[in-house]
């Protein structure tokens, strides 16, 4: 299934997790968040909240602004 | 030659946002530096105890050993303010919030800033009024970035925000207080703090800010775009120190003539 990832998209396999996805970003242990079509995923739920095709995902973190 | 009577001293307020105590008045963002070293190494030099930053897309295939800007700042050392900067619109701004909160494990206080136009990202107020209703229905502590309207500054306070930051110029302009009269206003209006959020672009205009009466100032380039920005940290909180005395002190009134510091009593010509 394609799941667009920060605008932009990547192949998963059925019942990808978000989990899944931050470990094939290489981000696990990292500070971030989730939001799933406009919805936060508290990381609580990152290993049990399955993707499904068309999802759009965007993974953030903190940088440097004023 | 009569008198002028006396006007009362300010209080000396401690500086108190969302039920916390600080001793610097002096709030810096973390962009524009060189790199995260002379990020958190004039960070440290400011003494400033909130920090304010961005949230933004994890780059896709970065360097994963890459440290992160919490890593310099720890969130176990700073009150962490995240801002929507960038936002130009109230859905926008909220969305930015709610990562922020999750971000950093619940933590509720933001900085809120909408913007109007990229040319003075001067701030959209309609949509700045419409974001804070809904973050404060939300749980959010809000700071809000404005206008220097007095009237909208004391609506945002009415609705709930617990710090007003009305701009001093426009936000990286380093113009210095170009609006000290409004200024002053909202400052004698208002019962929650009131910092200036950008325009500051040297030592003497965080002090003229706080000569007004501001209880902090909020500021990013004019220390991170300095030639020397750790110096320029450093002169940043002994201006706002500086200025808070001055202000607490209440300054001599000004005078049209001259008017002699020495004695003319015991003159021997």
């Amino acid at each position: 299934m394609q799941i667009q990832v920060n605008g932009e998209s990547m192949e998963f396999g059925e019942g990808a997790t978000i989990s899944d996805l931050i470990q094939r970003m290489a981000l696990e242990g990292k500070r971030l968040a989730v939001e799933v079509n406009e919805d936060i995923v508290p990381r609580s739920e990152h290993p049990s909240f399955s993707l499904s095709d068309g999802d759009r995902v965007e993974v953030v973190h903190a940088i440097g602004g004023g | 030659m009569s008198e002028q009577p006396e006007r009362p001293l300010p209080e000396d307020k401690p500086l108190e946002i969302a039920g916390k105590v600080y001793n610097s008045r002096l709030l810096v963002g973390t962009g524009k530096y060189r790199d995260l070293s002379e990020t958190g190494h004039a960070i440290e030099t400011s003494g400033a105890e909130i920090v304010t930053f961005a949230v933004r897309r994890t780059n896709l295939g970065q360097n994963p050993d890459e440290p992160s800007l919490l890593d310099v700042v720890s969130p176990n050392s700073y009150t962490m303010l995240p801002n929507t900067a960038g936002c130009y619109t109230a859905k926008d701004a909220i969305r930015t919030c709610k990562l922020a909160r999750e971000l950093l494990d619940g933590h509720d206080l933001v900085k809120l800033e909408v913007l109007g136009e990229e040319k003075t990202l001067y701030p959209n107020m309609t949509e700045t009024l419409v974001a804070a209703e809904a973050l404060i229905k939300d749980g959010f502590q809000v700071m809000v970035y404005c206008s220097d309207d007095p009237l909208l500054a004391k609506r945002l306070e009415e609705m709930g925000c617990i710090a007003i930051m009305p701009l001093g110029a426009p936000i990286g302009s380093g113009l210095g207080i170009q609006n000290r009269y409004n200024i002053r206003l909202i400052v004698e209006n208002a019962r929650v703090p009131v910092l200036v959020d950008a325009g500051v672009g040297t030592a003497s205009d965080a002090t003229l800010a706080m000569e007004l009466g501001c209880d902090g100032v909020l500021m990013n380039t004019a220390i991170a775009q300095a030639q020397d920005p750790i110096r320029m940290a450093r002169a940043m909180r002994l201006a706002i120190e500086s200025g808070r005395h001055a202000y607490l002190a209440g300054r001599m009134p000004k005078k049209l003539y001259a008017s002699a510091s020495s004695p003319l009593d015991g003159t021997f010509f």
